[in-house]
């Protein structure tokens, strides 16, 4: 028999590998390592074995390729002509286009019925429940379809806008037709344009031409300078509220500063709105906001609004009443208090799940191919990858975009979730 | 030691990739059932009646096959797909045999790795318009809405058809035949485009059909047929033989009714004899049995009667013949002799 007292000194023994808590945390790790390489080494086998059983090899040669479809819907220029990689640009562009009028027009809503839904009136806080309940216990693509069908049979068609008593009239003093086939709004337009810039990359790069309105840089600029010199004169105000008490009325010279440039500028320019018009058989000129990015639009934002609505709901809820009881004693007004108190602190609470509403908005847009709104999903990732038979490289690139997009908009919500956050000093 | 488990792994690898390509023939016997991809619903072509029970000229191909190779022409299992996703289903082994309105072309017969194995359908891309419209030419279509299918030929016709007159349009993808239906009686488009043997199906299922013109110009040529995975050529051989055997039956004079009265002893006619097994084995040169055409040829009929039975004049659809008569006949259905 051996004595426990005075240890021997003892080899490495296999078992400590996993009875010693020292190395057993490494074992697992390593084990699972392992099996991880191994899982993902049997994948990529699998797939390089199967598609050589297919006869198939795996490029990205097909997206220099012609098209030979069209889009509806595209934000640069585009025709059956193109390459395949300048139509999954096209789709691209009109998911971002897509999940980024969903994400403002959900937060908006979020807040309302967030806020409406804490009301002491008992039927609008009931009415924003209804809201919430009904949109977020329905399955997003059964709305989607529901608003596409809704806003394609009850509106008329372009025809009945047409002869001596027409079935159907334009809204807004005739400068707005709702059709069947989407809304046709006025655009604006420039008489004496300065025309466009042309930005050609050349290389791998070359589908990503495209031309931007010089028009509207320079007006873009114009605001900026505009907001620029508003923030001295706030800066200035405060700097006189700082030393004599009394704050100057800026509110008038800040509305002239960013409104007369801005006015001279259009005017300089020949700023006119196109009207739509009837011709041929659709309308023509204006704007066309197509029925399926309306429909994809309206119930992409009222699914996610729901949500939103429960977390803004959640995030004023966690703000201590005592906060606003202080607030109230300090002599703050209630809209300031909200304003000034219960929100700054309710954001802290509201913007992290906010950031995976905002993701899920995002991916649920690829739903788009349920009422043919031709985003990433529909054009790479459909009829690219329908036609040139490259399954396997055009869903992983749309995974790949998907990815992206969403760490892109992670990041940035982060960023400002860092900004709002308590700081602890 | 480290090279054994290198050869190991390997030898791994070369049995999953085998497995991937084991016989078509096999697995559909050892399963039982035939796995036949089809259109989501067309009538005459490919559409489940009132039980349940698909039915039309398409389903009736993979009926046939499922006779000759399992002998029983319900043991099909049907799986409906959309233009976008019929290929990939059947590259993954999904389904066996494609029978879904699928234009034969070169880069889907070479580059997409598919086998078509005939036509069962020539056919050719047409317009569908409202007659309200008032219009007549194809040519008069600027700047008109066009539903259209996609990931289709037809689509790819359609961006050709209107870049070469000059002339505009605005393409409304979507997904179904059932949704073309749809959005075209709704009036959000001007226009439904495919091939016309569908546009004529599509119009049969309205209330009044009467009120809808099929334009005269046919764009394109859209040889329809059945298809298989490129590189199994003795499944291939068995589809391709199926629908020959079904064409060679009606120009032979071998019908649903007297199929098993000539195949009960050989007759004066040799080709009909080495068609029906009675003479020589071709059954046995595909791995089939010598009476694989007769069940067949019983289950629907001959190519003319599920011609006739599915979309010909006499039913709602009212297709004439016309090209996918038979050679003697003066059209293009023609099969190579059972020799």
């Amino acid at each position: 028999m051996t004595t426990l007292t005075d240890t021997p000194k003892q080899g490495f023994r296999l078992s400590q590998l996993i009875y010693d808590t020292r190395y057993r945390s490494i074992t697992i790790q390593v084990i699972a390592t392992v099996l991880i390489v191994a899982a993902l080494w049997w994948l990529a086998r699998n797939t390089v074995a199967n598609l050589t059983a297919l006869g198939k090899d795996f490029t990205l040669e097909f997206l220099g390729n012609r098209s030979g479809y069209d889009i509806n819907q595209r934000l640069i220029a585009y025709d059956s002509n193109a390459t395949h990689g300048r139509a999954a640009l096209v789709g691209i562009l009109n998911t971002l286009l897509v999940a980024g009028l969903g994400c403002v027009l959900a937060t908006i809503l979020g807040v309302i019925f967030g806020v409406l839904r804490l009301s002491k009136n008992w039927i609008v806080s009931r009415l924003a429940a209804v809201y919430v309940e009904g949109f977020r216990n329905v399955p997003l693509l059964l709305w989607i379809i529901a608003i596409f069908a809704v806003m394609t049979e009850s509106t008329p068609s372009p025809k009945d806008f047409r002869g001596e008593n027409p079935v159907a009239s334009m809204a807004l003093a005739d400068n707005v037709a709702i059709t069947n086939r989407g809304a046709y709004i006025p655009e604006p337009l420039f008489a004496n344009g300065l025309g466009d810039v042309e930005i050609k990359p050349g290389g791998i790069f070359a589908d990503l031409y495209f031309n931007v309105s010089i028009d509207l840089i320079v007006i873009l600029l114009t605001l900026v300078a505009s907001l620029l010199v508003v923030k001295l004169v706030n800066t200035r105000a405060a700097d006189i509220q700082n030393a004599t008490g009394v704050r100057p009325t800026t509110w008038w010279v800040n509305l002239l500063i960013i409104v007369a440039p801005i006015a001279a500028l259009l005017w300089g320019l020949g700023f006119y709105l196109g009207k739509p018009e009837l011709s041929g058989f659709n309308f023509a000129g204006g704007t066309h906001l197509r029925n399926s990015l309306l429909a994809l639009w309206l119930a992409l934002s009222l699914y996610t609004g729901a949500f939103i609505a429960e977390i803004v709901r959640g995030g004023i809820n966690a703000v201590s009443k005592g906060q606003t009881e202080a607030a109230f004693a300090l002599g703050l007004r209630p809209n300031r208090t909200m304003r000034l108190v219960i929100l700054p602190q309710a954001l802290r609470v509201i913007i992290p799940p906010l950031i995976s509403q905002f993701l899920n908005l995002t991916k649920n847009s690829s739903l788009a191919i349920a009422i043919g709104y031709m985003d990433v999903r529909s054009t790479l990732g459909g009829i690219t990858v329908n036609q040139t038979g490259r399954e396997l490289e055009g869903i992983l690139l749309v995974g790949l975009f998907y990815l992206l997009l969403s760490l892109a908009i992670s990041t940035g919500m982060n960023w400002f979730n860092d900004r709002v956050k308590l700081k602890e000093r | 030691m480290k090279k054994s488990i290198m050869l190991g792994a390997l030898a791994v690898a070369g049995l999953t990739a085998a497995s991937a390509s084991a016989s078509t023939l096999d697995d559909v016997k050892a399963r039982g059932k035939l796995n036949c991809g089809v259109s989501s619903g067309l009538t005459g072509f490919s559409q489940p009646d009132a039980n349940g029970v698909w039915e039309g000229f398409d389903v009736a191909v993979c009926r046939a096959v499922a006779a000759a190779v399992l002998g029983d022409s319900t043991a099909v299992e049907f799986v409906p797909l959309t233009t976008q996703v019929r290929f990939t289903a059947l590259a993954s082994g999904e389904i066996d045999i494609l029978a879904r309105n699928t234009t034969w072309t070169f880069s889907r017969d070479t580059d997409l790795k598919l086998d078509f194995i005939g036509v069962n359908y020539y056919d050719g891309q047409g317009f569908m318009v409202p007659k309200s419209l008032g219009v007549t030419s194809a040519k008069d279509l600027d700047g008109a809405t066009v539903c259209i299918q996609t990931g289709t030929t037809t689509e790819l016709n359609l961006a050709d058809f209107f870049r070469a007159n000059n002339i505009s349009y605005e393409p409304i993808p979507i997904e179904t035949n059932a949704e073309a239906q749809q959005q075209y009686l709704a009036g959000a488009c001007d226009v439904y485009t495919t091939d016309a043997s569908g546009l004529a199906a599509t119009r049969a299922t309205f209330e009044a059909p009467g009120d809808h013109v099929i334009l005269p110009e046919i764009i394109s040529k859209e040889p329809l047929g059945p298809v298989v995975r490129h590189g199994d050529n003795e499944w291939g051989d068995i589809a391709m033989w199926t629908l020959n055997a079904l064409i060679a039956a009606e120009e032979l004079g071998v019908t649903s009714a007297n199929v098993e009265e000539l195949a009960a002893a050989a007759t004066t006619n040799p080709e009909i004899n080495r068609l029906l097994g009675t003479e020589g084995d071709l059954g046995a040169m595909i791995g089939l049995d010598a009476q694989w055409a007769v069940r067949a040829i019983a289950a629907g009929g001959n190519y003319g009667e599920l011609f006739e039975k599915n979309i010909g004049v006499n039913t709602p659809i009212g297709l004439a013949r016309g090209l996918n008569a038979q050679w003697t006949e003066g059209g293009l259905i023609y099969a190579p002799p059972f020799r």
